[in-house]
C-alpha cells in the first residue's frame, strides 16, 4: 500500500487532480479578492456558484455547447452581483445581510429552475463534459507534462488568470482606484472616482467569476448538477481571501493547498487506505479554519470593508 | 466637519416596522404569483390550494405547528446572535451537534431513570450545539477570526463528524444504511393531542421564544448584549466585558439551534440520520430577518414559512426569498 | 459664488453666500464652527450641490455636480481630514483619479512628481508608504496631489489644526510660494491671528450668511474677532480659587505602546490633586490618545503604573477604572462614547446599568432608569424628542451632554476629557466648560486633553506639554509664557 502512494502515476495523478480541483477555489476567490478590495464583502458568493453551477449546466444540456453553458453562467453571476451592488451597495444595507440573502435567494432559484427544467428523474440527466486539453509536446514530457498539461481549458484560463487579476490591480488606472476606494472610500471620491459606480462594476467581475466556477463544477468537474455540488468551496474562496491577505497569488496558493487537499482524500481513498471517508472529507475544512486563525492576527482588511459610503449630509 | 460617517436610514415609526414585513410578505406571494401566472395556472385557485393546504384541516393545521417548531428555534438561535453582531451562520451545524448528543443520550443512556431521559436529552442536545457555536466565538474574541467564515466551514464539519458516526461507530447494527439505533421509547417527547404528531417541541420553542423576549426586555445580559451589537467599542469603553458577552450569546443560541436538533429527534425520526434537517438552520437566518431579530416576529415568520412549507412543496423553493429581501431593508 | 444657499434636512448652512477669488491671492474665510465655511467650499468642489445660486469661474457659469468637475476646473480642496490610502506610496496617492492611460505608468509619474516637488519646494520620497509619513509631510501631500492634479484653486480646511507652530510656518512659506506661481488659495479657518498673518482677503461667515469682507491692510484682530462672534467676546470664566487638595491620581513613569507597536508614550510621569484641572496641550498625534486610552483602561502600559486615590490599578480593565471612581469624556463621541443606534435611555445607562437600583440579580428594572433618565435629561438640558428616541437624531452637542450626565452622575473623584468641545459650536462649548470648572468646585481632579490650546489655557491650573510622548514642560496658570508653550509643542526644550 505505501508503495502505492509513492508510485509515479499516484503522484502525477494527485498533482493533476491538485490542479483540476483548486480551479473554481481559485477562480472564486479572485473574484472575491477583486470585488473586497473595493470594499464589498460578498457574502452571495456560494448561492452565486450554484447558480451558475445550475444554469450553465442547463444551457448546455438544452444546446449541447458547453461554452454557451460557461457564457450563460457568467452572465447569470452577473445579474446576481448586480442585485447584491443595488442592495450593498446602492441602499447601503449590510453587506452581511444583504450577501447572505443572494446566497439564499440564488440557491432556491438554482433548486427552482432545475426543478422545472428537468423534473425530478430518477436518474439526474448528465451532459458530455469538458475533456481535458492535452498541450501538444509539453503534455509528451514524463510526469509534469501528465500533471501539468493535461487539464481543462478553463484550468489554463484561471492560471493564466492569477497574474493577470494581480496586474490588473497593482498595475493597473482601475486597480489603483479599486484599492484606493476599498481602504478609504472617501479619498477616492475627492479625486473624482465614481466609487459606487466602481463598486458595481468590480461586483459583476466577480460575480462572473463566481458564476464560471460553479459551472466548471457541473460541466468538467462533474457532468451532472446535484444540490450539494458546490458544497462550501464559495466560504472556501472567503476564507482563502482573508488566508491571502487580499493578495491574488497568495489567495490562489490557499486555493490550491485546499485543492490538495481534497484531491490527496480521494486518491487516498482509490488506494484503499483505511480512514473512514468522513475524516478526509472533515480536513480540508478544519484545515481552513486553522489557517485562518493562523493568519487572522495580522491581517490588513481592507479598511473601507463593509461600509456602505454615502457623501455626508451634515455641514461644518 | 466633514469626515467619513455613514448616513443611516432614520428611524421608523413602529407601526412601518411591522407594516414592512407585512408588506414583504404580499411583495413575495406577488412575485411569486409570476411563474404561476406564467405557467398558465390559476392565481386564485393556487393560493387558496396553498392556505388550505396549510390550515385547511385539523391534520394540516397540527402539521404546520409541527413544522414550525424547528423553525421557530433556528429562527430564534440566528436572531439572538445577529443581535450582538455575532454572525452565527452555523445553526445548521449546531443542530446536528444537539442532534448527535441526543440521540447518543436516547441510545445509550439505558442507566438512567426514565423520567430524566427527555431531560437529559435537551440539555446534552443544548450544551452540544451550544459549545458547537461557542468554538467560532472563542476564535473571534481571541483570535480575531472571521465568525462568518468560521460557522460556515463549522456546518461542513459537523456534516463529516455525523457522517462518520452514522457509517462508524454510531451505525445501526446490520444496517447498510447511514442510521443509528432508534432511541429508546422514555426519549420520546410526549404528543401533545391525540391522532397527531404535535410534539412538547412546539412547548419548547414557546416557552423559548417568551425566554428569549425577556432576556432581551429585562436583563443586564440582554442589555448588555444589544450594546455589543449596536457599538462594541462603547460597550468595551463603559466596562461591558465584551469577550465574555460574545460567548455567552454563541452559547445560547447555538443552544436553540441544539434543542431545535433534539426535538427532529426525539420527536419526529427516533433515531439519527443523514437528512435530519431540510436546511432548517439556513431557513433560520430568512426567518430571523424577517422577524426583524424580535422574538415574537421570529415565532410569527417561523410560523409564515411552515405554512408556505407544508402548504405547498413546490412554492416552498421559492419561499420567502423575496421576503428575505424587503424583510432586511 | 454668488447667492449660494444649501440647506441640510434641519437647518440652513449657507444662506445666500457670495464668495470671489482673485489669481494669486489666499483668501480667508473667517468663522466659527457650524458658520457655514466648510459647506461653502464644499460646494465649490462639488461635493454637496447647492440649492440655489450659481458659481462662475473665470467668468462662465459652471455645474459643479461632482469633485470630478471641479478638478476638472482646477479646483482642489485639502480636507481637515486627509484623505490618504496609508498602504500606498506617495506616488500612488498623488497620481490616483489622474494615471492617464490603461496601465499605470509610473515612470513618467514619478518624473511629473519630482518636477513638482522641485517647482514649489516640497520634497517627499515617492516611495514612502503614506502611512510613515508625519502629519505635516502627510499635509504636503495633499497639496502636491492637488498641484499633480494641475489645480489653480486650492482649498484648505483647517489646515493648521494638526500642526505643531513650526510646521505651520513651513506650511504659510509653501502657500507663499504657491501664490507666487499664479495659483490662489483659500483659507478656512477660525484662528485669527493665523488669517492676519497668512491671508490677502478675509471673508467673514456668522452663522450661514456673509457678514463682512475686508483687506488685510484694512483691519485688525479685534474688529475680526467681533465680526466673528458677533458679539460682546466670548466666555469669562470665574472660578472660586480654593486650593488643591489629595492627589487622587498618580502616573509613574509610563511606557506605551500604540496599535502599530510604536512607543507612543514613554517616561510618562503625572500628578493629579483633587480640585485642579490639568491640561495636556500639545499638537494632535503626540501620544494623547494613547494617553487617554490607557487611562479609559483601554490599553495596557508596558511599564509604569497608575494609582487612583491611592489604589494601584492595573491597566486594560475599563470596569477597574470605573470602579475606581473615573469619569471619561471619550475623544470620538461616536465610536467610543455612545451607541448611535440606541435611545437616550440605553445610553445613559451604559456605564451604571449593573448596579442598584438600576439592576437586581441580573434583571433590568426599566422604572427606576426610566425616571432617573428623565432627571438627567432635565438637569443637563438635553434637547431630544424624549428618552426613547435614539441618540442618533441629536447634535453634537446633545450627544455630548448625554455623556456628560452619563459619566458625571456618580460624583467622580477623576475625570479625564478628551477634546470635549471638537466639533462642537459655541453654545455647547461654554456648556461643556461651565460643566468641567462645576465639577473642579464640587472637588474633583479633572484631567483636560485638548489640541485647542486656547481651551487648555482657559481652562487649566497647570498645563503640561506632550511632544512625542515625552513630557516638555509644565507652567501654572500664572505663568503662562504663550512662546514658550509654542516651542513645547514643536520639540524645542
Amino acid at each position: 500500500m505505501m508503495a502505492d502512494i509513492f508510485s509515479a502515476s499516484f503522484i502525477t495523478g494527485l498533482i493533476g487532480a491538485t490542479l483540476r480541483m483548486s480551479t473554481p477555489i481559485i477562480l472564486a476567490t479572485l473574484g472575491e479578492i477583486i470585488t473586497e478590495r473595493a470594499g464589498v464583502l460578498n457574502l452571495g458568493i456560494e448561492g452565486i456558484m450554484l447558480f451558475g453551477a445550475a444554469s450553465g449546466f442547463l444551457a448546455t444540456l438544452a444546446t449541447g455547447n458547453l461554452w454557451f453553458g460557461i457564457l450563460m453562467a457568467a452572465l447569470s453571476g452577473v445579474l446576481l452581483a448586480l442585485l447584491m451592488s443595488f442592495l450593498a451597495v446602492n441602499l447601503g444595507l449590510s453587506q452581511h445581510v444583504a450577501g447572505l440573502g443572494i446566497t439564499i435567494f440564488a440557491s432556491g432559484l438554482a433548486m427552482f429552475i432545475y426543478r422545472k427544467a428537468v423534473g425530478s428523474p430518477v436518474v439526474p440527466p448528465t451532459v458530455h463534459p469538458f475533456s481535458p486539453l492535452a498541450i501538444p509536446f509539453l503534455s509528451d514530457i514524463p510526469f509534469i507534462g501528465e500533471s501539468f498539461f493535461k487539464q481543462y481549458f478553463l484550468t489554463y484560463i484561471t492560471w493564466a488568470l492569477i497574474p493577470l487579476v494581480s496586474i490588473f490591480l497593482f498595475r493597473t488606472r482601475f486597480g489603483l482606484r479599486i484599492r484606493t476606494m476599498g481602504q478609504n472610500p472617501f479619498a477616492a471620491d475627492t479625486v473624482g472616482v465614481n466609487v459606487n459606480r466602481t463598486r458595481t462594476i468590480c461586483l459583476a467581475i466577480g460575480g462572473a467569476l463566481f458564476g464560471v466556477a460553479g459551472a466548471f463544477l457541473t460541466l468538467a468537474h462533474q457532468n451532472m448538477f446535484l444540490i450539494d455540488v458546490v458544497g462550501g468551496r464559495g466560504w472556501i474562496a472567503i476564507a482563502m481571501t482573508i488566508f491571502g491577505n487580499w493578495n491574488p497569488l497568495m489567495g490562489s496558493l490557499g486555493g490550491l493547498m485546499f485543492g490538495f487537499l481534497d484531491a490527496l482524500q480521494l486518491r487516498l481513498q482509490s488506494v484503499g487506505i483505511h480512514l473512514p471517508i468522513h475524516v478526509f472529507l472533515m480536513i480540508p475544512y478544519l484545515m481552513t479554519i486553522v489557517a485562518l486563525v493562523g493568519v487572522s492576527r495580522k491581517a490588513t482588511v481592507p479598511a473601507g470593508l463593509l461600509k456602505p459610503y454615502r457623501r455626508e449630509e451634515k455641514g461644518g | 466637519m466633514v469626515g467619513l460617517s455613514i448616513v443611516r436610514r432614520q428611524t421608523l415609526p413602529p407601526w412601518a416596522e411591522i407594516l414592512l414585513p407585512v408588506a414583504a410578505i404580499f411583495a413575495t406571494l406577488i412575485i411569486g404569483a409570476l411563474p404561476i401566472v406564467l405557467a398558465g395556472g390559476n392565481l386564485f385557485k393556487a393560493y387558496s390550494s396553498l392556505v388550505y393546504g396549510a390550515l385547511g384541516t385539523r391534520f394540516n393545521l397540527l402539521e404546520t405547528l409541527v413544522k414550525a417548531s424547528p423553525l421557530i428555534l433556528t429562527g430564534l438561535a440566528v436572531s439572538f446572535a445577529f443581535r450582538a453582531r455575532f454572525w452565527n451562520i452555523g445553526a445548521e451545524g449546531q443542530l446536528f451537534a444537539g442532534a448527535i448528543a441526543a440521540t447518543a443520550v436516547g441510545v445509550y443512556g439505558t442507566a438512567l431513570p426514565s423520567w430524566l431521559v427527555i431531560p437529559a436529552c435537551i440539555v446534552s442536545g443544548f450544551i452540544a450545539g451550544g459549545l458547537w457555536a461557542v468554538l467560532p466565538a472563542f476564535l473571534k474574541t481571541k483570535l480575531k477570526v472571521d465568525d462568518v467564515v468560521t460557522t460556515l466551514l463549522l456546518n461542513y464539519v459537523m456534516i463529516h463528524v455525523m457522517g462518520f458516526l452514522l457509517y462508524g461507530p454510531m451505525q445501526a447494527a446490520g444496517s447498510s444504511w447511514p442510521r443509528s439505533e432508534p432511541i429508546m421509547d422514555a426519549a420520546h417527547y410526549p404528543i401533545l393531542l391525540p391522532r397527531s404528531r404535535l410534539h412538547l417541541g412546539l412547548v419548547i420553542a414557546i416557552v423559548m421564544v417568551l425566554a428569549i423576549w425577556f432576556i432581551n426586555a429585562r436583563t443586564v445580559f440582554g442589555y448588555r448584549s444589544k450594546c455589543v451589537g449596536v457599538n462594541i467599542n462603547a460597550a468595551h469603553f463603559s466596562g461591558v466585558n465584551t469577550d465574555m458577552t460574545i460567548l455567552k450569546t454563541a452559547l445560547i443560541s447555538g443552544g436553540l439551534a441544539g434543542l431545535a436538533g433534539v426535538g427532529e429527534v426525539c420527536a419526529i425520526h427516533y433515531h439519527l440520520l443523514m437528512d435530519i434537517s431540510p436546511g432548517y438552520g439556513y431557513t433560520g437566518i430568512v426567518i430571523a430577518m424577517l422577524g426583524n431579530l424580535h422574538p415574537v416576529g421570529v415565532a410569527l415568520s417561523a410560523f409564515f414559512f411552515s405554512c408556505i412549507s407544508i402548504g405547498s412543496q413546490t412554492m416552498s423553493r421559492m419561499a420567502g426569498i423575496p421576503v428575505y429581501i424587503e424583510g432586511v431593508i | 459664488m454668488v447667492d449660494i444657499t444649501k440647506r441640510f434636512v434641519d437647518v440652513v448652512a449657507n444662506d445666500k453666500v457670495s464668495f470671489s477669488l482673485f489669481p494669486n491671492e489666499v483668501c480667508a474665510l473667517l468663522g466659527e464652527n457650524g458658520a457655514g465655511k466648510t459647506t461653502l467650499m464644499n460646494i465649490l468642489f462639488g461635493y454637496y450641490l447647492c440649492d440655489s445660486g450659481e458659481i462662475r469661474i473665470y467668468g462662465r457659469i459652471v455645474r459643479l455636480g461632482s469633485p470630478k468637475d471641479a478638478i476638472a476646473h482646477g479646483i482642489s480642496m485639502i480636507h481637515q481630514h486627509f484623505t490618504l490610502v496609508p498602504s500606498q506610496s506617495v506616488l500612488e496617492n498623488a497620481m490616483i483619479g489622474v494615471e492617464g492611460g490603461f496601465f499605470l505608468d509610473k515612470k513618467k509619474a514619478r518624473k511629473r512628481l519630482l518636477e513638482i516637488e522641485k517647482q514649489f519646494g516640497l520634497d517627499l520620497d515617492p516611495d514612502a508608504m503614506a502611512f510613515t509619513l508625519t502629519i505635516g509631510q502627510q499635509q504636503k501631500l495633499e497639496i502636491l496631489k492637488a498641484l499633480y492634479r494641475e489645480a489653480k484653486i486650492l482649498i484648505m480646511d483647517e489646515p493648521t489644526a494638526v500642526l505643531a507652530p513650526i510646521e505651520t510656518r513651513e506650511l504659510f512659506a509653501t502657500l507663499r510660494t504657491l501664490v507666487d506661481n499664479g495659483r490662489s488659495v483659500v483659507f478656512i479657518s477660525h484662528k485669527l491671528n493665523e488669517v492676519m498673518e497668512i491671508s490677502d482677503r478675509i471673508l467673514v461667515l456668522r452663522e450661514g450668511k456673509n457678514v463682512a469682507e475686508r483687506k488685510k491692510s484694512e483691519t485688525r484682530v479685534q474688529e475680526l474677532a467681533s465680526l466673528m462672534v458677533g458679539r460682546e467676546i466670548l466666555e469669562s470664566l470665574q472660578c472660586s480659587d480654593s486650593a488643591a487638595g489629595n492627589t487622587v491620581l498618580q502616573l509613574k513613569n509610563l511606557r506605551v505602546r500604540n496599535s502599530k507597536g510604536v512607543v507612543a508614550l514613554d517616561g510618562f510621569s503625572l500628578d493629579l490633586r483633587e480640585r485642579e484641572i490639568v491640561g495636556i496641550a500639545g499638537v494632535s498625534g503626540n501620544g494623547q490618545t494613547e494617553l487617554s486610552e490607557l487611562l479609559f483602561g483601554i490599553r495596557r502600559p508596558e511599564e509604569g503604573s497608575i494609582v487612583l486615590d491611592g489604589k494601584e490599578v492595573p491597566g486594560g480593565s475599563p470596569s477597574a477604572m470605573i470602579r475606581a471612581g473615573m469619569a471619561r469624556i471619550p475623544e470620538d463621541r461616536i465610536s467610543t462614547g455612545v451607541c448611535m443606534d440606541l435611545s437616550v435611555m440605553d445610553n445613559m445607562i451604559l456605564v451604571d446599568h449593573c448596579r442598584e437600583p438600576f439592576s437586581k440579580l441580573g434583571l433590568i428594572n426599566g422604572r427606576e432608569i426610566r425616571s432617573w433618565v428623565l432627571d438627567r435629561v432635565r438637569d443637563f438640558q438635553v434637547k431630544t424628542d424624549g428618552v426613547d428616541a435614539p441618540v442618533k437624531s441629536l447634535s453634537g452637542g446633545n450627544l455630548q451632554k448625554v455623556i456628560l450626565a452619563r459619566e458625571l452622575a456618580g460624583q467622580p473623584k477623576i475625570i479625564i476629557a478628551c477634546q470635549p468641545t471638537r466639533g462642537l459650536d459655541v453654545g455647547a462649548m461654554e456648556y461643556v466648560h461651565q460643566a468641567i470648572l462645576r465639577q473642579k468646585e464640587r472637588g474633583a481632579g479633572i484631567l483636560l486633553i485638548s489640541d485647542d490650546l486656547d481651551e487648555v489655557l482657559l481652562l487649566c491650573d497647570r498645563v503640561i506639554v506632550i511632544y512625542e510622548g515625552r513630557i516638555m514642560g509644565e507652567l501654572c496658570s500664572d505663568g503662562i509664557d504663550r512662546e514658550r508653550i509654542g516651542l513645547w509643542m514643536s520639540g524645542v526644550a
